[in-house]
């Protein structure tokens, strides 16, 4: 006679584990037989391109998508090769990655935390992608990154600017080509030291949420390290459209700088009413008006028409640099499309190219051997001169260009000029400053 | 006291928007029975003919300009409006430059073509449906609106300026006896506000003055008594819907120089111009009007930031929050009928 030990609550638990187990994605079991999640074996590679195709960026998340067919197409031996005639490592030979001709599947992230997550996880669960890339956002970058960590793939990012992307948001899978916050301040703080004085009082006007925190305490901390007051910092909803509330107390404030730390629709929208107020006409402290928006994106820009005229700012990249990387991204790009490409097609065709190439590099698709090739990797011809991507949080530290809305632009897309190119030292910073861990790379097996 | 006149004039300004969305959407609900959630759409098709106008004024023809070349090196093109080899290069860059308002005469008879067919196509289907139904049928055309819209003009700000004329601002303090530069407001936005008064005074006397106006009123009143008259009143409530997309379209026209049009500048006045339809009592255009203003400056001193230091966010709930004081202690809002939204 066997005796059972089965007892209801025993059963309530046996079945509750059963359950999370069963409920839990594939993605986050371990495989039996992959060595890590996605492992390429047919003749063929998928790379998921999660970007916004509808949403407030959805033209940002097109010219996204141009870049990465454009790098897909150079990978696989077609058109000119684009940058893999300048890019330093010469892994790449235009025959896919490892041989596997690279193929790719598509995400709408709708440039919502959620959305973006789950066209992610569509990506990597159905349709077995091993590296997820792009984005315009940093709450998007974090989410997405989150879940490519605990996926076990690698996460290229796309359009961040927040600090916390590569700071206290890091993790091991993720790494970030574009700039951020602090590196904006860091560039734009002297020049405006040398355009506007060093006796200046600053009115920041930040959008409500984490990049624009970040990025008003990183020009906060510039400029008053120069000599400027901050004489007031007010939160705006991100769902603002009209900001004439906030920009008619700004010359009462006497304030002779009003900083826009907007981005998007707000930064279109608040400039434009600002210019509107005629702010940049008067004359405040014995000094003319001026006003700094410390991001730029020649998309956004665009939106705000002849208001960027003589407005400074800072950008990842653009297309009049005068460099072999950029001018062959350039023409390669331009002979495609009829069009120069954005900063956000520039940054999201690299991020491609460099996983590509850490593939190579490595040997191997594994996710771990991958970001142990990029960690320290230092690179030069992608377009922003010599680069390396730190070891100790993933970011890439490289040239920063300081930019001005032009005052006779001679098309639609000629409406920046260079100011400066700010050498990557004076942008580089202690990888702690930010907090947060890496943690160790997950290959999902 | 120069804070305050600030943001009474900003308040003017957003509550003339407010104003004339609520007066079209209230003209339909008091009309036709109908909570109509695309008319945020409606407001961004009228900016849209803006843009559109702006885009045929400025069809060009390209001449090479073996000076310069272009971004991949090739000889330049340079752009020269059709307009200019017309009339000029004076008067063609004037036409170019007066779009906008050029446009008011483009938008009144297409926002009314608009309105009709969509009176006629799917809303008139849904008369005897409940508002829930209204609402969710008129909330999916407000999406399928603005994605045609984002089809065809791209999701990014499209800047549609002012003629140079009415650029820069106007110095309200130096008039007032302030310091100069304190109390500054721009010169569109006095047009806005100007211009918004004209269409609501327009609205109004059309409503009180002529015998259509008349008997809309009279079949807002009391409907199957003037249909026992024998009067066709379901053609002028027709009618009436056309006329309360063009007002929001032309809101949307004036709107264009303010803020640069996207496809989803409408959803971001929706919600906000059925609050204003809601405290100002549903059904009153007078209401609609007072209530458009009244939680247009109410916002503006919201988001002052003397106000922001002792209440954090209260810019954010502002219009919601009086919303719901008004609807707990007087359902019918402000100057709604006795018995609207009271049972």
């Amino acid at each position: 006679m066997t005796k059972s030990n089965l007892t209801r609550r025993g059963l309530i638990k046996t079945s509750a584990v059963a359950g999370v187990g069963l409920a839990t994605p594939t993605i986050f079991t371990a495989s039996s037989v992959a060595a890590f999640t996605n492992e390429p074996t047919g003749s063929s590679v998928t790379l998921g391109f999660n970007v916004p195709q509808s949403g407030p960026y959805a033209d940002e998340g097109a010219d996204e998508l141009r870049a990465y067919e454009l790098a897909v197409e150079h990978l696989n031996g077609g058109g000119d090769g684009g940058l893999m005639n300048t890019f330093s490592s010469k892994a790449l030979k235009g025959n896919g990655i490892l041989g596997k001709e690279v193929k790719y599947v598509t995400g709408d992230t709708q440039t919502k935390s959620d959305a973006a997550r789950a066209s992610a996880r569509s990506m990597i669960e159905k349709d077995g992608a091993v590296m997820i890339t792009g984005g315009s956002s940093s709450g998007v970058a974090v989410a997405v990154q989150a879940l490519c960590q605990e996926a076990g793939v690698i996460f290229m990012a796309g359009l961040t600017h927040s600090n916390d992307t590569t700071g206290k948001d890091k993790k091991a899978n993720g790494f970030r080509h574009f700039f951020n916050s602090y590196m904006s301040g860091a560039a734009l703080a002297p020049i405006l030291a040398n355009n506007y004085g060093t006796d200046r009082r600053a009115y920041h006007l930040t959008a409500d949420y984490n990049w624009g925190y970040t990025t008003e305490e990183a020009v906060r901390t510039s400029t008053e390290a120069l000599g400027w007051e901050t004489v007031a910092a007010v939160k705006t909803p991100l769902t603002q459209t009209d900001f004439s509330s906030y920009i008619a107390p700004v010359l009462q404030s006497g304030a002779d700088v009003l900083v826009l730390n907007h981005y998007g629709g707000n930064m279109v929208n608040s400039l434009t009413n600002a210019v509107q107020f005629g702010l940049r006409d008067k004359l405040v402290n014995n000094k003319n008006f001026e006003i700094i928006v410390p991001l730029y994106s020649r998309l956004m820009a665009k939106g705000a028409g002849a208001n960027v005229k003589g407005i400074y700012g800072s950008t990842n990249w653009h297309w009049s640099l005068t460099d072999e990387g950029s001018k062959a991204f350039v023409k390669s790009f331009g002979t495609k499309y009829g069009f120069p490409p954005s900063q956000a097609a520039h940054t999201t065709y690299v991020q491609a190219m460099l996983y590509a190439d850490a593939v190579e590099r490595a040997g191997s698709f594994n996710p771990c051997a991958v970001a142990e090739a990029l960690e320290g990797f230092e690179f030069d011809g992608m377009g922003n001169g010599k680069t390396l991507y730190r070891a100790e949080d993933h970011q890439c530290f490289k040239d920063v260009l300081v930019v001005r809305g032009k005052e006779n632009p001679t098309s639609e897309f000629d409406l920046l000029e260079i100011v400066e190119v700010t050498p990557t030292e004076q942008v580089t910073y202690d990888a702690s400053i930010f907090g947060g861990e890496l943690g160790a790379c997950n290959p999902g097996a | 006291m120069e804070a305050i006149i600030l943001q009474v004039l900003n308040g003017l300004d957003k509550g003339s928007a407010y104003a004339l969305i609520a007066l079209g959407l209230t003209l339909i609900f008091g009309t036709l029975g109908v909570v109509n959630f695309a008319h945020g759409a409606l407001f961004m098709i009228g900016a849209f003919c803006a843009v559109t106008l702006s885009r045929i004024l400025s069809l060009s023809h390209e001449v090479l300009d073996p000076g310069k070349t272009d971004f991949l090196g090739n000889p330049s093109k340079v752009n020269v409006p059709y307009v200019n080899d017309w009339f000029g290069e004076v008067a063609g860059s004037a036409i170019i430059d007066w779009a906008v308002p050029l446009s008011i005469l483009f938008a009144i008879p297409v926002m009314i073509v608009i309105g009709i067919v969509m009176e006629r196509g799917l809303i008139k289907h849904f008369y005897k449906r409940p508002h829930a139904d209204q609402i969710l049928v008129t909330f999916g055309l407000a999406i399928v609106l603005q994605e045609i819209i984002k089809y065809f003009y791209g999701a990014n700000p499209i800047p549609t300026p002012a003629p140079q004329a009415f650029t820069g601002s106007f110095d309200f303090g130096a008039m007032l006896g302030f310091d100069p530069n304190v109390i500054i407001y721009p010169y569109w936005r006095i047009i806005y506000f100007a211009f918004a008064a004209l269409i609501i005074g327009g609205v109004f006397a059309f409503l009180q003055f002529t015998t259509f106006g008349m008997v809309v009123r009279a079949g807002m009143a009391d409907r199957e008594t003037v249909q026992l008259l024998g009067i066709d009143i379901d053609r002028r409530f027709t009618l009436m819907f056309g006329l309360a997309a063009a007002v929001a379209g032309l809101a949307g026209v004036m709107y264009t120089p303010i803020n640069s049009p996207n496809y989803h500048m409408g959803m971001d006045f929706l919600v906000l111009s059925f609050v204003v339809v809601v405290v100002g009592g549903m059904g009153s255009l007078p209401g609609a009007v007072a209530a458009g203003f009244l939680l247009g400056i109410l916002e503006s001193f919201a988001s002052m930031r003397e106000v922001l230091e002792y209440l954090p966010g209260i810019n954010q709930i502002i219009i919601y929050l009086v919303a719901i004081i008004i609807l707990l202690t007087r359902p019918r809002g402000l100057m709604g009928r006795k018995g609207v939204m009271e049972e």
